[in-house]
């Protein structure tokens, strides 16, 4: 007999309206394969998703993407969001923001707009969105979130070429009048994977970086809120993944897919889609949702690990990226026999020249040449 | 804590009951605290208007037979400020 739990709700709808991105970043986590994704969900089917997840129990709610600020229904869907009691978070580079749209979005409902950044500086920044004028706008628009009410967020992800930047980042961020940062070291999944040995910093990088924050915090007792988001490569226990498979996550894609995580759409699951069933049925019945639920489909070393119940044995994403299968623990354990995986991964970019990135850029086009290769 | 002081619920933090958790939770960006009985009455009373002492006295009088309630809401109340859940005028 099967014992998978009864689904707790979930407390999280992260909607990624579309895949389009006017920024380049090599640290994306959408999928490689984006080109390959159907038609966008319409205004309507949205709704609908909000309604049901509302419906649900979602009480955190998610705009994301791609960059959301292209989707021209934005307005309407945080005015529905509104309505329904969720707390809306818009996250988003800031390219197409305007002050006007900072408004109106304020008054349709949205409750917080998170701009994420690429460095403190603009050279680095340019580099890495691949638009040169990205950064001088991303600091207007900051600047026009805070003084339209909203609590500033700031997101900055980290990786080796602006790591060292941590305090100029924090200085940045104190100075624009954040109320909450995000160091957020890159995962890696989708392109970030991709880019893996190009980003991946080294250990001596992350522990001065980690000094860095920790000092600041000490130093600004009262000040902004500060996320560090450790790169788990370097740790001996996995993270425990959206706080185990399909417990209190939902995302959808912008085709129209329900994913346990938003890494999870390259699993070899059957993962359903929002126009085909309703929400309450993929998240409480379905078999993709049902795969990881719980502790029973695990092996060893998670079986018999008196730390299961805290790391749900890590993240299925990475494990079925770095091993090939999901139910794997994930090798970032050390108690895992393929830990080596992680291992080489690390001792691949700490042998890589700084420097000289050669990244390969989130776009289209990289997307569907991708796509090509693997046929 | 100035019991003359007026608590209200912090700008970037929202109050509300949430039927699926059964029970009132604080939303701010990208996270939700849920409250228990006695932290939700309290933060139920806060509505800008009121000041600390107003709050007590209210309380106290709906429930006259909890021994050390005053403190109890003074305590909680300075404890939500250092969460940042409360600002004062």
């Amino acid at each position: 007999m099967s014992s998978i739990p009864e689904a707790s709700p979930p407390l999280w709808l992260l909607a990624e309206l579309t895949y389009r991105c006017p920024l380049q970043c090599p640290y994306c986590s959408n999928p490689v394969e984006m080109a390959a994704a159907g038609e966008e969900l319409d205004t309507e089917d949205w709704l609908r998703v909000l309604r049901q997840a509302r419906g649900l129990g979602a009480a955190q709610l998610g705009f994301s993407g791609g960059e959301p600020l292209v989707r021209q229904d934005l307005e309407v869907l945080v005015a529905e969001a509104s309505t329904l009691g969720f707390y809306s978070n818009l996250i988003t580079s800031g390219v197409g923001l305007t002050g006007d749209r900072v408004r109106s979005l304020r008054e349709a409902g949205l409750d917080h707009i998170q701009v994420s950044f690429q460095s403190s500086e603009p050279e680095v920044s340019a580099l890495l969105s691949g638009s040169p004028k990205a950064f001088a706008h991303k600091l207007e628009m900051a600047q026009a979130v805070k003084a339209a009410g909203y609590p500033m967020v700031l997101n900055f992800v980290l990786h080796r070429h602006n790591i060292d930047q941590t305090e100029q980042i924090l200085q940045l961020a104190h100075e624009l009048g954040a109320d909450y940062v995000e160091l957020a070291n890159t995962q890696y999944h989708g392109w970030a994977l991709l880019n893996r040995e190009q980003l991946m910093p080294t250990r001596e990088q992350l522990q001065r970086a980690e000094q860095v924050t920790n000092a600041w915090r000490e130093a600004h007792p009262d000040g902004m809120r500060i996320y560090f988001v450790v790169p788990d490569y370097f740790e001996d226990r996995p993270k425990p993944c959206m706080n185990g498979w399909a417990q209190m996550f939902l995302a959808v894609t912008p085709d129209g897919v329900a994913l346990p995580c938003h890494s999870a759409r390259n699993l070899p699951l059957e993962f359903p889609n929002v126009q085909q069933q309703d929400l309450e049925s993929i998240w409480r019945h379905s078999d993709a949702f049902n795969a990881y639920r719980g502790f029973d489909w695990m092996r060893e070393p998670c079986r018999s690990c008196p730390e299961k119940e805290r790391d749900f044995g890590g993240c299925r994403c990475q494990a079925f990226a770095l091993t090939g299968d999901a139910a794997q623990a994930d090798p970032v354990c050390t108690k895992s026999n393929q830990r080596s995986l992680v291992d080489a991964a690390l001792g691949a970019a700490s042998a890589q020249e700084s420097g000289a990135p050669g990244l390969r850029y989130r776009t289209l086009q990289a997307s569907k040449d991708i796509l090509a290769r693997q046929v | 804590m100035d019991k003359g002081s007026i608590p209200r619920i912090h700008r970037h933090f929202r109050l509300q009951w949430e039927e699926a958790q059964g029970c009132h939770v604080l939303l701010y960006p990208e996270g939700m605290v849920k409250l228990n009985d006695s932290a939700a009455l309290i933060l139920g009373c806060v509505d800008g208007v009121r000041s600390v002492a107003d709050i007590i006295a209210e309380l106290t009088s709906r429930f006259p037979d909890v021994d050390g309630i005053a403190s109890d809401i003074e305590e909680f109340m300075a404890a939500a400020s250092t969460r940042r859940w409360l600002e004062f005028d």
